[in-house]
């Protein structure tokens, strides 16, 4: 049974079903009790307007015609009770053979329905339980009539009883009651049902995403929620720890490759970074020579520094950085700063640097990492225009609104990357392709650039330029625009 | 001014630097390095000793980790601001975001320097820091030798004879000389002149520098912009 209770189902239906219990017990008393009063208030002018009748007939013809009227009125059939007793309270004349002690001695309305015998039933009765039941007597009053009366004193102290039996009101009252019990036992039953209907239903669902997150933290991180499809609370439920799942294992993939990469692309270094301070150490020098290749151990360091600094950098971007550094950035002034701050070397390499920018487009950003990404994307197109097929080598920026977007474009005339899957690899942390391996850098930059969109809700693609390659910064356009 | 030694690098007169650092060996390593560049270095290896030495001491420069044992160095940084040292902070730290960056000069540093780092680096900034030689801020006219900048009127002269510059070449020239005598690196260049905080790929500053350079010594007979081997820029006069 506990554990039956640790069910919310169970929880809940048992909770309803005593609220609607309550409630229906307080209705029906209401109910009855109303009623009660309503067949009470008939019942008082039924036996007031029988006082009056008699009334008259005492004004008529005094106590001996009065006498006569209740005799005669004792006699009919009917509810009606009529007695005449002594100012002792001794029956004198009607159709009561006994009642409750007391009723006659306070004058008006009996205060509560009180127990009675009646002429010729009792006897009845009497005589046919007398037999069987010598002892009867003593339960006489249990075995009465209830009734409720008015008792009057008459002028020579003589006292009268006109009253009214119950028997009506108390049949009903008995119905209600049993409608009542019938009605609670109907609802219990309900109640039952609905809790295993209903209640199992959840259960076996709830059951189910127990099942299988157990499953997931057994080591199944593949492994989903189930979705029924019929898109209730615990679909949406499921279907956002899914999405969180799914982020985790996004997230756990990231730093599974980050230490891949530590281990496959920072190990290389460190080794000839070792073998070189070895290869110095083993055997004679010159002074010179040792100040060499201690110059190249920092050299070589510090490279290694900032491989490692981009990498954590790519890392923090993609699990998300908070919010708090998004501000309104001017793309165009970005364009600006960082296409003032690559001309010289351009120029000095003998490539254009073209812009076309007309306004300002506001962005949702962080100035220091769009100016980062950019810097990378201008420095390789800066590089790879080198080689351009025919022509001067030239770069060319672009921002453009389109389609709910902010595009920023680098676009060189070198020989950009013919191949579509190259395309797609090439911001892969690392990944260098073979003809770029002679240049130098870390493979990260546009992996960087790639994190820094993402993190931007933007995105990072790579087309065919006719010549060159075009890289596209496509920036979600500011809501308020 | 006392005349620069040039044994060290950008040498601008002896400094009393305090170290919070709590690891012990890096904590060595940078009262050796101070030391050969002519400083003396105070250690402290918490944030509370950090704490009381920074309150009592007359420093030049601190050097604060963020990360130490008792007391984080932003909390000793804030507590020293309310009590009213204006000692100009260079923070370490391991945390290297953009954010943590803004976070540390929010709470009162005056720079900010990404573990690992070079040490060449660290010198340079904190010698930029001190405050003894930070008094150019107010000044109107920057000097160095028969080079003058006037940031007014936006003019530059070089023996009375005026030199055309561009506006960024102009602030370039302008972050030089306010630190003339003192090593200026490439990315504190970067971090002074464009606002950026990131290390550009390949050799921007050194292309702008020396496009700066041939503007203001072409002509002239004796060089002003010099090129410190491993480290950085430096203006110097003679």
């Amino acid at each position: 049974m506990p554990a039956i209770m640790k069910t919310t189902a169970a929880r809940l239906s048992a909770l309803y079903f005593l609220l609607f219990a309550l409630c229906a017990v307080l209705l029906v008393f209401y109910m009855t009790s109303l009623s009660a009063r309503m067949l009470t208030g008939q019942t008082q002018d039924t036996i007031n307007d029988e006082v009056l009748g008699l009334a008259r007939a005492y004004q008529r013809g005094s106590l001996p015609l009065l006498v006569r009227v209740v005799e005669q009125r004792s006699r009919q059939p009917g509810a009606n009770l009529y007695l005449i007793a002594d100012a002792n309270g001794q029956i004198l004349t009607g159709n009561v053979q006994s009642l409750e002690p007391g009723v006659l001695d306070t004058e008006g309305w009996t205060t509560r329905p009180f127990s009675y015998h009646r002429f010729g039933e009792g006897e009845l009765e009497r005589q046919r339980d007398a037999p069987s039941q010598p002892g009867a007597k003593a339960s006489e009053g249990e075995m009465g009539h209830n009734a409720i009366a008015l008792v009057l004193r008459l002028p020579n102290q003589m006292i009268m009883l006109v009253g009214r039996d119950l028997g009506e009101p108390e049949r009903f009252r008995a119905i209600v009651r049993q409608a009542l019990m019938l009605a609670l036992g109907m609802m219990g039953l309900g109640g039952l049902l609905i809790w295993f209907f209903v209640g199992r239903a959840a259960l076996k669902r709830i059951d189910g995403v127990s099942e299988a997150s157990r499953r997931i933290m057994g080591g199944d991180l593949a492994g989903r929620l189930p979705v029924t499809g019929a898109g209730d609370e615990f679909d949406r439920l499921s279907e956002n720890l899914n999405a969180m799942l799914a982020r985790i294992a996004a997230l756990n993939e990231g730093l599974k490759q980050v230490s891949d990469n530590i281990a496959h692309d920072l190990k290389t270094p460190l080794t000839r970074l070792r073998n070189r301070a070895e290869a110095v150490l083993s055997g004679r020098h010159k002074v010179a020579d040792y100040r060499a290749a201690l110059e190249s151990t920092i050299a070589e360091s510090d490279h290694l520094i900032k491989t490692f600094n981009a990498i954590l950098m790519i890392s923090r971007l993609e699990a998300g950085y908070s919010s708090e550094s998004l501000a309104k950035v001017d793309l165009a002034a970005a364009v600006a700063d960082v296409v003032e701050l690559y001309e010289p070397v351009a120029e000095e390499a003998g490539v254009a640097i073209e812009t076309a920018v007309n306004g300002t487009f506001i962005v949702d950003g962080n100035r220091e990492l769009i100016g980062q990404a950019l810097s990378n994307i201008v420095d390789n197109a800066i590089k790879y225009s080198l080689d351009a097929a025919g022509g001067k080598p030239a770069v060319r920026v672009g921002l453009e609104r389109k389609g709910g977007e902010v595009l920023l474009t680098v676009a060189d005339n070198g020989q950009g990357i013919p191949d579509a899957a190259d395309r797609a690899r090439v911001t892969e942390r690392f990944v260098r392709l073979e003809k770029s391996r002679s240049q130098p850098g870390s493979g990260l930059g546009l992996s960087l650039a790639k994190a820094v969109m993402k993190f931007h809700n933007g995105r990072l693609d790579l087309l065919p330029g006719d010549p060159g390659l075009s890289v596209v910064m496509g920036f979600p356009e500011r809501m308020d625009h | 001014m006392p005349a620069p030694r040039t044994t060290g690098i950008g040498y601008n007169g002896a400094m009393k630097i305090l170290v919070m650092e709590d690891d012990r060996e890096a904590a060595d390593y940078l009262e050796k390095a101070f030391a050969e560049a002519g400083h003396t270095t105070h250690v402290a290896g918490d944030g509370e000793t950090g704490f009381a030495l920074a309150d009592s001491g007359d420093y030049d420069v601190m050097v604060v980790d963020r990360m130490m044992p008792r007391r984080d160095g932003l909390s000793v940084i804030a507590a020293l601001r309310s009590r009213g040292n204006t000692t100009p902070v260079l923070i370490l730290s391991a945390l290297g975001e953009v954010d943590d960056r803004v976070t540390g000069l929010r709470a009162g540093g005056d720079d900010y320097l990404t573990k690992p780092y070079a040490f060449t680096e660290l010198l340079a900034r904190v010698e930029v820091l001190n405050r003894r030689a930070s008094a150019r801020e107010s000044e109107t006219v920057y000097r160095a030798g028969d080079l003058e900048l006037d940031r007014l009127s936006h003019t530059v002269k070089r023996q009375g004879q005026e030199i055309v510059l561009q506006p960024r070449e102009f602030r370039l020239l302008e972050y030089l000389m306010r630190h003339a005598g003192q090593v200026v690196t490439r990315t504190m260049l970067l971090e002074n002149v464009w606002d950026y905080h990131f290390d550009p790929q390949t050799n921007v500053i050194d292309v702008h520098v020396s496009r700066l350079r041939g503007k203001i010594e072409k002509g002239f007979d004796k060089p002003i912009l010099h090129t410190v081997r491993g480290a950085g820029y430096m203006l110097k006069a003679g």
